[in-house]
């Protein structure tokens, strides 16, 4: 009975010792001046896992492809937040416990939003690849500037303000309505900054109709909307909803109306295969094009596909230039100072030194405005012959 | 021989004191941040979970029906609360546990009002109705755009759930059923869940009951709504749809319905998960699925059946043990 008491006991002190082998290991590499690391929050599992997958491949991409160039190496740290509030201050907490330098993160827009205020308080430099709302990096009752907070993708109001110009501009409408989801806060932010932008213009908005986020029947608003006739409808929804609203809108006897979206409608035509009349004419927004004629875009696609075998979409590319915004503030810090990477003094440097982002990434030039938005051009795609054309940037 | 037992008295002080010594401890330790942060942030999660979990117990375990609308509880509590604490009607002090009781008081309310047309119902229809009501509370919240902000969140609330605020209420939730068990009004609610019929031609008027435990089960789903508001910050009416009402009614059937110690242990796990077997990647989610699927199979009744912990039964039983084991001895001398 002794004698096992004895092994056990033994065997419990190597297990330790070894442990503790490991984690000295552990110290030694986090002491290491050649390597930064730096937290990946997304969404891998749940229903947001479409998106969070798209940012990952991204990120990956970039990191892999920067760590092969030699020299300061990037460490990710990946934690999957499910798409949930709750486990994204959980995950973003335990970041801050591994000493992370900075965080991408996170995928949409309500976790992002859960974690900005603490990230403030801790100095945390975070960029995000794809939550566009608004709130993510102004407090929207004080108008308190979030300064720690980027991100390389539009935000909602940039979006709907675009295409009422686009409208007005371009296709010369002079009436339009507007069909959203007052369920989505993205479809709200697109519809309020284009009203708003309407007024201005002179775009006279005949009718609003609103939908719930899984509605399948929009005869009902649609029919509506096609008693005023308006020139453009403007339907600031996801992908399904133009799947549902195309063929609807045809139904409902909106033929002479163009349709205009934005990059929520990208892989609209994926889910129309079968046919893809209903939507022919109509023009969307979006952040990254494939058509592009720009060297290091296709090099960049060509790598993508080579990597994932599959092209990339707008969160793909977002997520790479994100990637490609911090870590090039990253050098440009470790080169301008001799902080501690993992201090609070690297971070508030590391903060200034994103806000003087003026980058070439695969979405376009950027630079940030006052609000850490970025200032870059946007891509319209035209639908042609149930394919998308590149219209031309905005 | 007369069996060893521990008088009343003694229990509530044996009780009290362990509480006592548990809050303080977990609050000094949360405090000192030894465990990291991480865990500080997981530990106020799981608190939450407790309350909704044991307080979702009640009216499935021991009422024995099978509501399905309890992420509407928590939606009205988590609003009510929020909006308390953002208009700053009170000094801060007393604003937290006052917040918490308003946020309470309106689940409560709406509890009453669903529950008396959705009570007449049992079984699956019940679990529709509660379903569609659940539903209704989240469409409301959306369109009321001027109070709750709709679909793009009510943000900037005061984030002040920490672990002594949340385990408090953990504490009074599980004390408040526990009580309310061991009353009067326990035994009725029981009778209603083991026969509705016997118990109504005992002369328990049953509907009283029914609706007295869910609104009692919407009250505390309320405060953990608060508190859950007061973690994150930010409300979104998605937070609060039915796949929440499915995952928090997963803990209690996987703890046992009819179990509160068995809610809280389940309450624990699940809601650790993430956290804990993070570094498992996607194969986290296998684990999880098989969790489930190996505890229903092997143990339908859940993790712990109906079987709920006494601190002082296992007291007892450790004494007895020992005086058995004393006179054992004695005997073997004589």
């Amino acid at each position: 009975m002794k004698k096992r008491t004895l092994k056990v006991f033994s065997l419990v002190l190597v297990l330790v010792m070894a442990l503790g082998l490991l984690a000295s290991c552990a110290n030694d590499d986090n002491s290491d001046v050649n390597e930064i690391t730096i937290g990946i929050l997304a969404p891998l599992t749940g229903g947001a896992a479409y998106f969070g997958e798209s940012v990952r491949n991204g990120l990956m991409l970039y990191i892999d492809e920067f760590n092969a160039r030699g020299g300061l190496q990037i460490n990710p740290i990946l934690r999957d937040e499910e798409g949930n509030m709750t486990i994204a201050v959980t995950m973003y907490n335990y970041l801050v416990d591994q000493n992370v330098t900075a965080i991408i993160g996170s995928v949409t827009s309500d976790p992002t939003r859960a974690i900005v205020p603490l990230a403030f308080e801790d100095n945390m430099p975070m960029i995000t690849a794809s939550a566009t709302h608004a709130g993510v990096t102004v407090h929207p009752d004080t108008g308190q500037v979030f300064t720690n907070m980027f991100r390389s993708c539009f935000i909602d109001p940039f979006q709907g303000t675009k295409m009422a110009d686009f409208a007005f501009e371009e296709l010369g409408a002079r009436t339009a309505a507007v069909l959203y989801s007052n369920e989505i806060a993205y479809s709200i932010g697109l519809m309020e900054a284009f009203i708003h932008r309407a007024e201005t213009l002179g775009l006279e908005i005949v009718h609003i109709e609103r939908h719930a986020d899984h509605a399948v029947d929009f005869v009902g608003q649609l029919t509506n909307i096609a008693a005023h006739n308006p020139d453009v409808l403007f339907v600031p929804g996801y992908n399904y909803h133009v799947a549902l609203i195309g063929p609807q809108s045809v139904t409902a006897g909106l033929t002479d109306t163009v349709l205009l979206g934005a990059d929520g409608w990208a892989g609209s035509l994926e889910r129309m295969e079968h046919d893809p009349s209903s939507i022919e004419g109509s023009f969307f927004m979006t952040g990254f094009t494939h058509e592009s004629t720009e060297q290091h875009v296709l090099d960049f696609i060509s790598r993508f596909e080579a990597e994932y075998g599959i092209p990339p979409n707008m969160f793909a590319a977002q997520a790479y230039d994100a990637a490609m915004i911090l870590i090039a503030a990253i050098e440009r810090t470790l080169a301008a100072t001799d902080y501690e990477p993992d201090s609070e003094a690297f971070r508030l440097a590391l903060i200034d030194q994103m806000s003087a982002t003026d980058i070439q990434g695969v979405t376009g030039r950027i630079t940030f405005d006052e609000f850490n938005n970025p200032q870059k051009t946007a891509f319209i795609i035209h639908i042609v012959d149930g394919v998308e054309r590149f219209w031309g940037t905005f | 021989m007369k069996e060893f037992r521990i008088s009343m008295p003694m229990r509530y002080i044996i009780n009290s004191l362990l509480l006592v010594a548990f809050i303080v401890a977990g609050h000094l330790i949360t405090q000192s941040g030894l465990l990291g942060r991480a865990h500080n942030a997981n530990i106020v999660s799981v608190g939450i979970f407790i309350i909704l979990a044991v307080s979702l117990n009640l009216s499935t375990g021991y009422l024995g029906q099978l509501p399905l609308g309890h992420a509407g509880f928590m939606a009205i509590g988590a609003y009510a609360g929020a909006i308390f604490w953002r208009s700053g009607l009170l000094p801060s002090t007393a604003s937290v546990p006052a917040g918490l009781l308003v946020a309470g008081l309106a689940a409560a309310v709406v509890g009453v009002i669903i529950g008396i047309p959705a009570l007449r119902l049992k079984g699956d229809y019940l679990a529709i109705i509660t379903l569609g009501f659940g539903e209704i509370i989240r469409v409301i919240i959306n369109n009321l755009d001027s109070v709750t902000g709709g679909a793009g969140g009510l943000h900037g609330i005061p984030r002040h759930s920490n672990f002594l605020i949340v385990y408090l209420c953990v504490i009074i939730c599980c004390i408040a059923i526990h009580m309310l068990m061991k009353s009067r009004h326990g035994r009725a609610i029981l009778s209603i869940r083991e026969n509705e019929i016997a118990a109504e031609s005992c002369g328990i008027n049953t509907t009283y009951y029914k609706v007295m435990a869910f609104a009692f089960s919407a009250f505390f789903a309320g405060i953990a709504g608060a508190l859950f508001a007061g973690n994150i910050g930010l409300l979104v009416p998605g937070e609060f749809d039915f796949m929440t009402s499915i995952n928090i009614l997963m803990i209690v059937v996987l703890g046992g319905m009819g179990s509160m110690a068995g809610s809280v242990i389940a309450a624990s796990i699940l809601t650790s998960l993430p956290l804990f077997m993070a570094a498992l990647n996607e194969y986290r989610m296998i684990i999880y699925a098989l969790m489930l699927i190996i505890v229903m199979l092997f143990k339908p009744s859940g993790l712990l059946g109906t079987y709920d912990f006494s601190l002082s039964r296992l007291l007892e039983k450790l004494i007895r043990r020992r005086i058995a084991a004393k006179s054992k001895v004695k005997e073997g001398e004589a």
